[in-house]
């Protein structure tokens, strides 16, 4: 445990938000692996060793940054396309990172390694009806993402378990309905939902003039903007 | 070196430096009051940016496809107070319907 537990945030059952987390995000896994499979083969398909593939699931960790960075070099595009293309989608883990900051102490190694565990489901599960977040679904949740996200994708960069395509499955529905249930609850007060609505519009609206990623960030970033008194 | 292991090396560290920014220069601190107020809101704005994005965005064009019917019949599962599980499933199952019967 860190020299300076923060103040209110260590909840009681550490142990017990953990297991909470992952209880949760167990049924996303199922999906998660489905996409890390097709990431493996597309990467391979793309030129990268099945290592290479494996060392981006572990690092990046980021389903749509790694195919939107794979996708680009298979159709011949250039490095700096592909890593401009990911660093975009990936922008919004800026605010996102600092909306965990609070639960997130520790010496900088440990801040540095928990914030890793940070994608999109885990922190949405890991956030409570009052507006902060849980530690331990935070890190439960992210454990379970990181390993079915890199093995998948070691198996599908093998060669083994190909499925197909996972949109013939309808998983691309997936999340956005993942999403749209994590949302759900939040969307109980008028400020909730004016947030809400003003982070669709904007990111509907700069999907056509920005690139991939630029809307998401902008929804969050314009939001801040909007109620700023 | 190759051009994946390049993608992969500028991407991961561009990446690892992202998500830490937030926790390593603000960690284990409560936010100043300004800022917590309106982090609160970063949730539902950026959850509802994921959605519409992921419904209706294909690379920079927006389109209407299976993925739609999926999000509604999420919507209409939520509604009544279907498990988190159900909704996805339920969402999953009718898209790859729609798409099998095109």
């Amino acid at each position: 445990m860190s020299a300076d537990p923060p103040a209110g945030t260590e909840p009681r059952g550490a142990h017990s938000g953990l297991r909470a987390g992952v209880r949760a995000v167990l049924p996303f896994s199922v999906a998660v692996i489905g996409f890390g499979l097709s990431y493996g083969v597309l990467a391979r398909a793309a030129g990268f060793p099945p290592l290479a593939a494996v060392v981006m699931s572990g690092t990046t960790f980021a389903g749509s940054a790694q195919f939107a960075s794979a996708s680009i070099l298979e159709a011949g595009g250039a490095v700096g396309s592909a890593v401009a293309a990911a660093v975009l989608l990936n922008a919004r883990y800026a605010p996102i990172g600092v909306t965990v900051a609070p639960i997130l102490g520790g010496g900088l190694w440990r801040r540095l390694l928990t914030a890793q565990l940070v994608v999109d489901e885990s922190w949405a599960i890991a956030r409570r009806g009052d507006g902060t977040f849980d530690r331990g679904r935070l890190i439960g949740a992210g454990l379970v993402l990181y390993v079915a996200w890199t093995s998948s994708t070691a198996l599908g960069a093998l060669g083994a378990g190909f499925l197909g395509d996972p949109n013939t499955f309808g998983l691309d529905a997936a999340f956005p309905a993942l999403f749209l249930a994590l949302l759900w609850p939040q969307a109980r007060t008028a400020r909730a939902i004016t947030a809400a609505l003003l982070g669709a519009g904007i990111a509907l609206a700069l999907t056509p003039v920005a690139p991939p990623g630029v809307p998401i960030v902008a929804a969050a970033v314009g939001c801040l903007m909007g109620w700023r008194r | 070196m190759s051009e994946a292991w390049l993608v992969v090396l500028l991407v991961g560290a561009a990446t690892v430096a992202i998500k830490a920014v937030g926790p390593v220069f603000l960690g284990g601190r409560p936010l100043p009051g300004r800022v917590q107020g309106v982090v609160g809101l970063v949730a539902p704005a950026l959850l509802a940016a994921l959605v519409v994005t992921q419904v209706f965005a294909k690379g920079q064009s927006l389109l209407v496809d299976e993925r739609l019917l999926g999000v509604v019949v999420a919507a209409v599962a939520l509604a009544f107070r279907a498990p988190i599980l159900v909704v996805v499933i339920l969402a999953a199952a009718a898209t790859a319907l729609a798409r099998a019967l095109r």
